[in-house]
């Protein structure tokens, strides 16, 4: 089973073959079904609603060790993670500002000569830490697959349509009060080999800086109401459904901009800081020295 | 201890390809310049297979130690320290860096780079260090090294190159798996149902 896979093995079982628009449906292997995923899924969705009831806290990250995501097997450390106290470099973020990002990055509707096919949305919200500070002058980077649910990378040969005005990725350095805001297309939900039928729910990834080193954390934000969580074991691998929802945007109607795009919210909350903050820092005087 | 609870992390997963890298993402300063070295190694599964989709991000001092507070990490003057740099493993699993030996960030410390790891297949992101190998009794001071026991420890602590870089494999899983670390000491954060305190009481 999986254990003896190599990674290129698991490689090749997770991304969709080129040409084929079937080929994920005449896999010559073993296959495992959605329906065998989501009995394994719900296995350890009941174990943890035991654990619960028996005064357990919830869990707010998601477990490293989950096998219904088959490429995390051999990828997951095994042992606990070693408790450590931060130290210096580590109480501490690389610098970003406008030498590196430029405004319009932020706009992914416009790096080509024409518009995207699909949805026009806007995805905004605010980057605080543990204690509700706005993380100020800080790097946001996002990805997405197009309104097809392709992504540009050349790994991805799933044959939807790629579409020439769209790359898909955005960057933005947050305002003074944490905020960031993105507008884009409405990604589309895409396949892949996990399982027979597999299907990612539509999702932003999402890279993030704090103000500590710590902090960094990577991640994908979801759309509300989509009927593929429960089936997903990415979106699943976070067991707690307080902590899911954490990666579920928000439809915003005041963030929507009439006759134009949708509005999402979506704030990110970083861990806590472990440093003793000087006034300037807490006020957000970040280190862009342009 | 905080107050908000955060945000859970998901995988990178395999299409980052096209959106995290950058031109010179991984030349903290340019090849070839004064006191730079090369910083390189191998990424591993539990299998020992390399991994052909992991990203690495390191973040250290200066080699005098101090801690750059520098803009300009995404484009790159040719100049600049910042301290701060990104590489994608290549097919044979293989990262590389050109930086320089950071500093102590006090005296007598031992001097680390910060390091955090992505993959495909890997859920949340991986925190660890590497450690410079030369300055023994400074390693066998610092409070994380020796809350760990040898085996363990060795996995921090890069390898001397004869060309003067360093060497320095990560292995997600198995016997010999790289210590990854916790910062998070007011929950339950990213530890399991068994984690094992006995190192933090140790270190106490």
């Amino acid at each position: 089973m999986p254990h003896e896979q190599t990674a290129q093995a698991l490689e090749s079982e997770e991304l969709v073959p080129p040409a084929e628009p079937h080929a994920a449906h005449v896999a010559p292997k073993k296959v495992e079904t959605q329906a065998d995923l989501s009995a394994e899924i719900k296995g350890i969705s009941d174990r943890y609603a035991e654990a619960l009831k028996n005064g357990r806290g919830p869990e707010t990250m998601p477990r490293l060790d989950y096998a219904p995501y088959r490429s995390s097997i051999l990828r997951h450390p095994t042992k606990s993670l070693h408790h450590a106290d931060p130290e210096t470099i580590e109480l501490y973020s690389p610098a970003f500002g406008h030498q590196d990002v430029h405004a319009l990055e932020s706009d992914l509707t416009i790096q080509h000569n024409g518009e995207p096919q699909g949805e026009r949305i806007i995805v905004s919200g605010r980057v605080l830490d543990g204690d509700g500070r706005a993380v100020a002058g800080q790097l946001v980077e996002i990805w997405q697959a197009n309104a097809s649910g392709r992504y540009i990378h050349k790994r991805d040969q799933h044959p939807a349509p790629l579409d020439p005005n769209f790359t898909g990725v955005g960057r933005c350095i947050t305002g003074d009060d944490g905020s960031y805001s993105f507008t884009t297309i409405k990604p589309g939900a895409y396949p892949w080999k996990n399982h027979l039928n597999a299907w990612r729910p539509a999702h932003i990834h999402f890279s993030m800086f704090g103000s500590e080193f710590t902090q960094r954390i990577v991640t994908q934000m979801y759309f509300p109401g989509d009927q593929l969580f429960p089936l997903d074991p990415i979106y699943q691998s976070i067991v707690d459904q307080d902590a899911r929802d954490r990666l579920v945007a928000e439809y915003d109607h005041e963030l929507t901009s009439p006759e134009w795009a949708l509005g999402y919210k979506w704030d990110i909350i970083l861990t806590g800081s472990k440093r003793t903050w000087t006034e300037n820092e807490a006020y957000g005087d970040a280190g862009d020295e342009e | 201890m905080s107050k908000l609870t955060p945000t859970p992390g998901q995988t990178v997963g395999p299409f980052y390809g096209y959106a995290l890298p950058f031109n010179k993402d991984n030349e903290l300063l340019a090849p070839g310049s004064p006191g730079s070295i090369r910083l390189q190694g191998t990424v591993y599964d539990g299998s020992g297979s390399t991994i052909p989709d992991a990203i690495l991000e390191i973040w250290q001092p200066d080699s005098d130690g101090n801690i750059v507070q520098r803009t300009g990490s995404l484009v790159r003057d040719g100049y600049t320290f910042t301290g701060w740099g990104r590489g994608s493993v290549g097919n044979s699993g293989v990262y590389t860096f050109t930086t320089v030996n950071p500093g102590p960030t006090a005296p007598g410390a031992a001097a680390f780079i910060s390091v955090a790891v992505f993959a495909r297949g890997l859920m949340n992101r991986l925190f660890t260090r590497v450690y410079l190998p030369e300055n023994e009794e400074a390693l066998a001071n610092d409070p994380l090294l020796s809350s760990l026991d040898p085996e363990r420890r060795k996995t921090l602590i890069a390898r001397r190159d004869p060309d003067g870089g360093l060497t320095w494999d990560i292995r997600l899983q198995g016997g010999d798996e790289t210590v990854f670390l916790d910062f998070q000491q007011d929950g339950s954060l990213e530890t399991s149902v068994n984690a094992d305190h006995s190192a933090r009481e140790n270190q106490a």
